[in-house]
């Protein structure tokens, strides 16, 4: 025996009603890092799904939080340098760099020419070392492994050049307050001639396996999309902000080391996605290798460190071991540090990832009363909320690979 | 490039009852700044950002910098023995300082030095967020929260930032000092019960 029931038109809409919205209603937060893969480090994201579409965001920063700038308090401005390497560890020479001006700045000291050479070679250098690095692993986080590769053995070639001009491969500790630690060794500028000989066959095939590749244009063209507006608005600085079609880029528009003898492009973005900042970084990387020829071809004789500033930077060993005034200057400097005058300094330089600052107060002496790092990395993440909001979780990996941060600057 | 002396007579021609103050730079190849009242932050903010000669839209840097109470020194010779030892003893209140860099894009000039002040170091420690006109500033404002204390009211999230939740005191603030070591054998013990609940 059957029965029948009626069912009203009514009943089914208002029941499928109340199913979609359960559907709905039920929304997951999964937790992405702080040890993940696609993280680059330990940034840890909370994400909140619907389905697979991302609906909140919360980047957790802090895991690699060392309290530098506290640290920075506590010691010579000299004693810091070795700190401004653990900074963006990715290219850690243009940290020093960057750090030195600063305190420059603050002194209102000059470095000679051939400082300022050596000093430009070391920073395209260290763009080279950070957008190797990042364009690798950015093919990587899209799933294509080769290009990873091809840039991790240049980027390698550069940490022996990094250790024949240092002593060191990471942490390189080169510069100091008004001038670098020593002139680049005999042969060295032949030697990164033959490297950038060498990295650009690379380059034009990194270009040749990916730029049109058809599945790397499917997964990065459209795929997190940065309008001007919001880039200037949330701070986005570097390769990022270039992007999205805003031309600002320090080492032109407000030359620091030299950087205006030299001739180069800044290549901007039309659209801010993904794709763009690939792009992007290709061509910067051509632009640095231009750089640095131009910057060896041109390299000036004389000092590698201004000798009028005797209480700021340390004297040649020969003269301290003979010349009583050079022992006591040297004695002086080591244990009191470099002699910056009273005052404040905010310093901005192009790093690879974007302008690192230093804000440095100082009540004279050898040591900073404040120093703020700020750190491209940190505010670029800063628009990770809003622009993971709506992108589907697959998308998440292929924009933090072409954010390209690193989290030892972010946390500090 | 504007100095600040410029920038401080046109925000006032603008707004004549802003409290707006010049702060000099000792440092020669270094910008002056302005000491912008608290009450008039934001209005001024605004204005430094949409005024179409100044179009600050770009703001860089945000950071805190304390200042703890110090005693005024008055210079030598100015008065009697006796009155000199009584000014030194007079302390000037600290207060926590937040300054902001802000450039321009459109215009490309900068930085412009912003700077606001807390009455004191305990209890007054509020002052405005500038987080509505430059979105830049909340991460920033956030970590000048955590490692200072200092609230900003109209803020959309203040919160730690670096620091973890659990975390008690300000640690850039000069006073601050560690916690013994008995007290940090598990820094992360309320965390972990917290997660175990």
């Amino acid at each position: 025996m059957s029965r029948e029931s009626q069912i009203s038109i009514g009943d089914v809409v208002q029941r499928t009603a109340q199913f979609e919205e359960e559907l709905h209603g039920e929304r997951m937060t999964i937790n992405i890092g702080p040890s993940h893969p696609a993280t680059h480090g330990v940034l840890r994201l909370k994400v909140e799904l619907d389905g697979e579409v991302v609906t909140r965001c919360e980047p957790v920063v802090g895991y690699l939080h060392r309290g530098d700038e506290k640290i920075a308090e506590n010691m010579t401005y000299n004693q810091f340098i070795p700190y401004t390497d653990r900074l963006d560890y990715i290219g850690p020479i243009h940290n020093n760099v960057t750090f030195s001006l600063a305190a420059e700045k603050l002194a209102s000291l000059e470095v000679p020419p051939r400082c300022q050479a050596i000093r430009v070679i070391c920073c395209e250098l260290a763009r080279l070392q950070s957008h190797l690095l990042g364009l690798g692993v950015y093919g990587m986080d899209t799933g294509a492994m080769t290009v990873f590769m091809y840039t991790f053995t240049e980027r390698e070639k550069i940490y022996s050049l990094m250790e024949m001009l240092t002593g060191a491969r990471f942490t390189t500790s080169y510069t100091r307050i008004g001038g670098v630690a020593r002139d680049v060794p005999e042969g060295w500028l032949g030697k990164v001639l033959a490297f950038l000989d060498g990295l650009e066959p690379v380059v034009e095939e990194i270009d040749q396996m990916l730029t049109r590749n058809r599945i790397f244009c499917d997964r990065t063209i459209g795929c997190g999309v940065i309008s001007r507006e919001d880039a200037i608005s949330y701070g986005l600085t570097g390769p990022n902000l270039r992007a999205s079609g805003v031309a600002l880029d320090l080492r032109r528009d407000r030359p620091y080391s030299g950087y205006e003898r030299y001739e180069f492009d800044v290549p901007i973005g039309s659209r801010g996605d993904c794709y763009d900042r690939w792009l992007v970084r290709m061509e910067e990387v051509r632009q640095s290798i231009s750089i640095i020829r131009q910057a060896v071809e041109k390299m000036p004789e004389g000092l590698w460190y201004n000798d009028e500033a005797r209480k700021i930077y340390v004297p040649p060993k020969s003269k301290v071991l003979t010349s009583m005034e050079e022992l006591i200057q040297n004695f002086m400097l080591v244990t009191e540090g470099p002699q910056l005058p009273e005052g404040e300094v905010y310093f901005e330089a192009e790093n690879p990832k974007g302008l690192l600052g230093f804000y440095i107060v100082s009540k004279g002496g050898g040591v900073p009363y404040r120093l703020k790092i700020r750190s491209p990395s940190f505010c670029n993440l800063s628009i990770l909320p809003k622009l993971l909001k709506g992108v589907m979780v697959a998308d998440i990996p292929v924009i933090l690979g072409s954010l390209d941060f690193v989290l030892g600057e972010c946390d500090r | 490039m504007i100095s600040a002396e410029q920038i401080r007579e046109h925000v006032l021609h603008a707004r004549p009852d802003a409290g707006l103050e010049l702060i000099s730079n000792l440092c020669p190849s270094c910008q002056d700044s302005l000491l912008v009242a608290a009450e008039d932050a934001v209005e001024v903010a605004r204005l430094l950002r949409d005024d179409p000669e100044l179009r600050l839209d770009y703001c860089s840097n945000v950071t805190g910098v304390d200042w703890p109470e110090r005693p005024v020194r008055t210079p030598p010779g100015s008065a009697p023995a006796g009155q000199r030892m009584r000014a030194e003893v007079a302390a000037r209140p600290g207060c926590f300082e937040v300054v902001y860099h802000l450039f321009s894009m459109s215009l490309k000039h900068g930085p412009v030095v912003l700077r606001m002040r807390t009455e004191n170091r305990s209890d007054r420690v509020r002052l405005p967020s500038l987080t509505p006109i430059w979105h830049s500033a909340e991460f920033q404002e956030r970590e000048v929260f955590d490692l200072y204390g200092i609230r900003f009211d109209g803020h959309p999230d203040l919160r730690r930032l670096l620091m973890w939740e659990e975390f008690e005191g300000h640690p850039m603030r000069k006073d601050y000092l560690p916690p013994a070591e008995d007290d940090v054998r598990e820094p992360f013990a309320a965390a972990r019960n917290r997660m175990v609940q």
